[in-house]
């Protein structure tokens, strides 16, 4: 598979957000304005790439040498810890405002299902260290977009007059799933 | 125990590398905050809340600081607070009137008449969900103390007449009784006002006159009497403007209910027209 390959299918054809349904708290969370969105997704592939990255390491260099592969969660797990307080930190230093806007879903990063699934995908499509940065880099993008999609027409939605039951979270959760249908064409393309 | 071995110090090792790792970064990334964030928030009350319309005590000290909140917004800790809130932030308090709670019904067991049982759990909320409760006027103080359960402060208890009773000076208008009473019978006015009209029911005097012997039976009388204008009739009811009423207690001498209460102890004031 080549590397344009990987990009594609983790960003688009089976996006982590859209489509294999991971991290759907902070998609649902953190979409109400495209500012924050993007950050977040920035923050979030950061932390993909990084922890891919890392993760990749201790499983081909520590885990498997060792015998220890019923340790993959658990290590995997401390290494996106680690990058998430480091952004939160350096969030906190260089830009207060965007700390302030992503409030409690920075640290909840840690807690992201995406990173994790994206960490232990990569080890079972036993890709090689360039795939998997690549790959992650493919979802965090792709994870930014899902995002930005989501916050775009949310804010286009504060001005429309939606049915007062299915404000806030309701219409939301309608938009995630046309979203996600749409991104359903994308099937077949790789 | 060779695996249990290699776990550990792998594990071990892992782990410490990145608290060294972070133990560097939070030195380089160390953020100064606004020392007077922390000040603010010590002189605050402290319980959290919300009654400023922040998430917390902490979230309004650093609006404060950030010139979001008024100084003298935190309305539990009235004027001390502000004033020491605004020596922080080296400007003057322009001093905030102390609020409490008024009760706004006077029907207690005596006076107001029970259309039935009711026995089910003792709390407003769910008496009012309940078919109205079992007070025959549907406005009243239903009389299980649901705004004394959510009293903080110790502000409220229920006399022997079943109607919730407000000590001013505990009292810190948080608003949490305000939010608890299904009837919106509770209300935050100015400490200094001293005339309150005790009725909610929206009914009409021949009604009110069957269910409850102190309501407003919208005789108008204290809108004729008033001499700065300050109550006005709505919806069959005798209704206060606070910002007008000087508690010259004209309308409690004609009020034929006995609706219009004056609290002892208040003194009269000084209002400037308002037109």
């Amino acid at each position: 598979m080549s590397l344009f390959t990987i990009l594609l299918s983790a960003l688009l054809v089976n996006n982590f957000v859209l489509v294999r349904f991971l991290g759907i708290c902070p998609f649902m969370g953190v979409s109400k304005q495209v500012d924050s969105a993007i950050g977040m997704g920035l923050a979030t592939t950061f932390v993909m790439v990084v922890a891919a990255a890392a993760t990749w390491l201790i499983q081909w260099f520590i885990l498997e040498p060792f015998g220890l592969p019923f340790l993959q969660n658990m290590s995997f797990i401390l290494v996106i810890a680690s990058m998430v307080q480091l952004v939160e930190m350096f969030l906190h230093k260089t830009s207060p405002g965007l700390y302030r806007a992503m409030g409690i879903f920075l640290p909840l990063i840690t807690t992201n299902c995406a990173i994790l699934g994206l960490a232990i995908m990569a080890v079972q499509n036993s890709y090689t260290f360039i795939e998997t940065v690549i790959f992650a880099l493919g979802g965090g993008l792709g994870f930014t977009l899902a995002l930005i999609l989501l916050a775009g027409i949310r804010e286009e939605l504060q001005l429309a007059d939606i049915p007062k039951p299915l404000r806030g979270a309701g219409i939301a959760f309608i938009l995630a799933g046309l979203l996600s249908l749409a991104f359903g064409g994308f099937a077949g393309l790789v | 125990m060779n695996t249990t071995i290699i776990s550990l110090v792998s594990m071990g090792s892992l782990a410490a590398l990145f608290a060294l790792g972070l133990a560097v970064a939070s030195k380089k990334f160390a953020v100064e905050t606004d020392p007077r964030v922390e000040e603010i928030e010590g002189v605050l009350p402290g319980v959290n809340c919300g009654a400023c319309g922040f998430a917390g005590c902490s979230a309004f000290a650093e609006g404060v600081a950030t010139g979001k909140a008024p100084v003298n917004g935190c309305p539990v800790g009235g004027a001390t607070v502000a004033k020491m809130v605004a020596s922080i932030m080296g400007v003057e308090s322009d001093g905030l009137k102390r609020r409490v709670a008024q009760v706004l019904c006077k029907g207690g067991h005596a006076e107001a008449k029970q259309r039935g049982d009711y026995d089910g759990p003792k709390d407003c909320r769910i008496a009012h969900a309940t078919q109205g409760g079992d007070k025959a006027c549907s406005y009243g103080c239903l009389g299980y103390g649901s705004c004394v359960a959510a009293c903080q402060f110790d502000a409220m208890y229920m006399d022997e007449n079943g109607l919730p009773v407000v000590i001013e000076d505990n009292c810190t208008a948080c608003g949490k009784c305000v939010d608890a009473c299904p009837r919106d019978i509770i209300m935050l006015v100015d400490e200094e006002q001293g005339v309150h009209i005790r009725c909610r029911s929206l009914l009409t005097g021949r009604f009110v006159r069957q269910v409850c012997s102190v309501g407003c039976i919208a005789c108008q009388r204290c809108v004729k009497v008033c001499p700065t204008g300050a109550i006005y009739m709505e919806d069959n009811l005798a209704r206060i403007n606070y910002d007008k009423c000087t508690n010259c207690r004209e309308c409690v001498a004609v009020c034929p209910m006995n609706t219009i209460e004056w609290q002892e102890g208040k003194a009269l004031l000084e209002k400037v027209a308002v037109s």
